[in-house]
């Protein structure tokens, strides 16, 4: 009861003008996101050092004026490897996981609607694709056709469109046996009218939540793929590989290691911060 | 006399998502003396069950009590401290909420959640609960008192789950019982039995009892008091005789008025063409596998036939679970008939309505029960509004907007409504939306599934005159499907009488007072009558309840 008194203040700074609501905890999301973008398209533009160059004589070096964020277990330039992962990390996982969850919402959503065998067909073979443990896949496809960066953009998006899938389905399928639906049907409308205008406004919400989480299964499983060596090739690296190269330097506590985990940490989270406070319509409009 | 609840200039606000502030309760008071029951009547939104609620200190999510007190048995709820409000929660002041099967845990057994209470407050020892449960069961008349206590809550029926939530609510001996809308989603007969239950009960304890509604009816028949309120503000309080027979306030008298049975006039005379507009015969509907036979495993709907003349109203009345809704599922095409023919407009109709052309289905609109489901909550009631003139009429964006204009003033609604969505609308206004969406579709037949049950007396009836216009006007048909008498009566040429599946009688609104089948007349004899000496002089045959009471 007397929480409602913070949060109106909370409110009051931000955009209510726009008839929007857009509290600071996302804004503070959504400008990391924007920063790690604008990074990732302005890299080579703004890198020190040539990636692969060796450039400090000491490995693992501490933070210095010359070495920002020190250097790595060959003496490389950790700053700019970690800007030009920001390209993989961020350009890879956010590619793969429009993949998955805009293939896995539709599909899902038309099983959900259609029903019957399509919607048994559809459900048995995903999840069958389901059971396959991510990382054994992700390592078959990588050992069968080799690494690039569209092949892991497509192995890591069919890993995650069975989740989706469901998501949406188990969503959509209680959606669907609401009566504005049974409205819409006796109406005579199409399935991809039902889909599109009638089913997808009222998921959005959780979808958009669950494709936070879905960006952050993928951050870490393309940082997983790249630890075992299965990623980016060298001499680029991903985060996830900066912190397998470096990870000799945790008992000297090289910054090597640190920051890269950081930028992990920092990407995801704000993904997460952005996703849970989007931009609220605010539909009072009687004052 | 000490009372035993004093409410003084209560005022309850709420904080809208724009930092808004409402009052929802503006100054209302009023006292509860000790074994006394007051009934707070109003429409929704009225405040009724926001009043109810601080008797036990709580207020819902985005809500809190910003004045007045609320001192129940010497207490103030309002300025107890969260964990002393617990404690008298469930053992002075207890609650039965409307919907008992959504209040009952479906994982354990009846008789645990019943003692729960006790186990709670550490009142008694848990073989003593039972033992008083089961006192309770006896008292409330359920059925095998000392074993229904091991069933779980989908093994009872839904009078009996209300019963049940009863006995939990007094098994901690409480002084005071909130019953907020106890009997509102139960069938009439079943609702006999519930009320007097509770009537019983409540006498024999001398226990002091709050009874939100808004079915001035059912107050009537248990209520000792009654506080009238609309927009959060008391518009009348007094003894059940004074308001029934001297209402002094407006608000009250119609109330009053809209159970005074309205027959409908002289019906203007059938068109004598040729064909009816709707003929129906020898129906089978029902769910599961087809079997050998061709016929679905569940039967809900067995050998109906009925004719709806052009222009005329059709009443179909029947309690939950007499077919009625399938019946309706099954002429739109929703749920396609197993067997039966469906002639519209000289047309046989295919059973299923995928096999039914474009202007088939636009001729034959259906409005379901629950405005709430029935409107998508994303869309605003423009979008909704619109779907139906694009897709039929492929009206451009202009002529859209001129009959969108026309239709809510057709539905008597204000146009800048148009721009809200439906969770921004009450219940009478989300109930018009549904119905001007069918409109919109220039239908010549509306099947109207139970449009009213979900309304507050007054705004059903004001839908129900909308209702008779709009046929005046457009010279529409409806088939009417209800399990309230009075609404039936009030807009049909013919009303038809449905019990387990089958029509079992079918009538004309002037032959209403003698029905010739006895499940019409015990159905008739059930519905409540604005007479506090109604229920208790109530006589039916015990045999002829035990035979259609099913549950």
């Amino acid at each position: 009861m007397t929480m409602t008194n913070s949060e109106t203040k909370a409110d009051r700074i931000s955009g209510t003008r726009l008839g929007y609501r857009f509290n600071i905890i996302g804004m503070v999301g959504l400008s990391v996101i924007l920063f790690w973008a604008l990074i990732a398209i302005f890299a080579p533009l703004i890198i020190p050092y040539p990636v692969g160059e060796i450039v400090d004589l000491d490995y693992f070096g501490p933070m210095s004026r010359d070495f920002w964020l020190g250097s790595d277990y060959l003496g490389r330039d950790m700053l700019s490897r970690i800007l030009m992962g920001a390209r993989y990390t961020v350009g890879i996982s956010l590619a793969a996981v429009t993949i998955a969850c805009f293939s896995g919402v539709m599909l899902g959503m038309f099983a959900a609607v259609a029903g019957g065998w399509l919607d048994t067909v559809l459900s048995r073979f995903l999840d069958a694709l389901n059971s396959i443990p991510s990382k054994l896949f992700g390592l078959v496809v990588v050992a069968a056709v080799g690494s690039s960066i569209p092949v892991l953009i497509l192995t890591l998006s069919v890993i995650y469109i069975p989740g989706a899938y469901r998501f949406a389905r188990a969503l959509a399928v209680n959606i669907n046996a609401m009566d504005f639906i049974t409205v819409a049907r006796i109406r005579g409308e199409s399935t991809l009218y039902l889909i599109r205008s009638e089913i997808l406004p009222n998921i959005v919400g959780p979808v958009l939540a669950d494709l936070g989480i879905r960006f952050v299964f993928i951050v870490l499983l393309l940082s997983g793929l790249s630890f075992l060596g299965l990623g980016v090739q060298p001499p680029y690296a991903d985060w996830g590989a900066l912190v397998r190269e470096n990870i000799g330097g945790l008992p000297f506590g090289a910054p090597a290691v640190m920051a890269p985990s950081f930028a992990i940490a920092s990407l995801t989270i704000s993904v997460n911060l952005l996703i849970d406070n989007l931009p609220k319509k605010i539909r009072d409009r009687s004052e | 006399m000490v009372n035993l609840v004093e409410i003084r200039d209560l005022k309850v606000e709420a904080t809208t998502d724009s930092g808004r502030r409402v009052e929802i309760i503006n100054g209302v008071s009023f006292d509860i003396a000790k074994g006394e029951i007051v009934a707070l009547i109003g429409e929704s939104g009225s405040g009724k069950t926001t009043i109810a609620l601080t008797l036990m200190g709580h207020a819902r999510p985005g809500c809190r009590i910003s004045g007045g007190s609320v001192s129940v048995a010497g207490k103030d709820m309002v300025t107890l401290s969260e964990k002393q409000r617990a404690r008298v929660r469930g053992t002075e002041v207890t609650y039965v909420p409307q919907s008992a099967a959504a209040a009952f845990n479906p994982a354990t057994t009846i008789m645990d959640q019943v003692i729960e209470v006790t186990r709670i407050h550490g009142i008694m020892s848990s073989d003593e609960a039972r033992a008083r449960a089961v006192e309770l069961f006896r008292a409330l008349s359920l059925p095998e008192p000392e074993t229904i206590g091991s069933r779980y809550p989908h093994q009872v029926s839904g009078g009996q789950l209300q019963r049940l939530s009863a006995a939990m609510a007094l098994i901690g001996d409480p002084k005071l019982v909130i019953f907020d809308e106890p009997t509102t989603a139960l069938d009439v007969t079943t609702q006999i039995e519930v009320l007097r239950a509770f009537k019983s009960v409540m006498k024999n304890g001398g226990i002091a009892g709050v009874y939100v509604s808004h079915d001035l009816a059912v107050v009537a028949q248990i209520a000792d008091r009654i506080v009238v309120l609309k927009g959060g503000e008391t518009k009348e309080i007094g003894t059940t005789e004074e308001i029934l027979n001297g209402a002094k306030h407006p608000y009250t008298r119609e109330l009053l008025a809209a159970f005074e049975p309205k027959p409908r006039g002289a019906a203007g005379a059938a068109e004598s063409g040729p064909a009816p507009l709707l003929e129906i015969e020898n129906l089978i509907a029902g769910y599961g596998q087809a079997q050998a036979d061709g016929l679905p495993l569940v039967r809900a709907v067995e050998h109906v036939s009925l004719k709806v003349e052009k222009g005329r109203n059709l009443g179909i009345i029947g309690e939950s679970g007499c077919g009625k809704s399938t019946l309706a599922r099954a002429i739109a095409g929703i749920l396609p008939a197993a067997i039966g023919k469906i002639v519209f407009d000289g047309k046989e109709l295919g059973r299923s309505a995928r096999e039914r052309s474009r202007d088939e289905l636009r001729e034959m609109q259906i409005v379901f029960q629950y405005a709430d489901t029935a409107l998508n909550p994303a869309k605003s009631v423009e979008d909704i509004l619109a779907r139906p003139l694009t897709f039929y009429h492929g009206m451009n964006a202009k002529a859209r907007s001129a009959r969108i204009d026309e239709l809510l003033d057709m539905v008597r609604l204000p146009r800048n409504l148009r721009h809200r969505r439906p969770g921004e609308l009450s219940g009478g206004q989300k109930q018009r939306v549904n119905f001007a969406r069918a409109l919109a579709a220039d239908p010549k037949l509306i099947l109207c599934d139970e449009i009213t049950s979900a309304l507050d007396t007054v705004v059903a009836a004001a839908v129900i005159d909308l209702l008779k216009e709009l046929q005046r006007e457009l010279g529409l048909s409806y088939i009417f499907i209800s399990h309230d008498l009075s609404v039936v009566e009030a807009i049909c040429d013919e009303i038809v009488v449905m019990y387990g599946g089958r029509k079992v009688e079918e009538i004309s609104p002037e032959k209403i007072k003698t029905p010739e089948h006895p499940y019409s007349q015990l159905l008739f004899s059930s519905v409540p009558r604005l007479d506090p000496t109604w229920l208790d002089g109530l006589e039916q045959d015990p045999e002829l309840v035990r035979a259609y009471r099913r549950r």
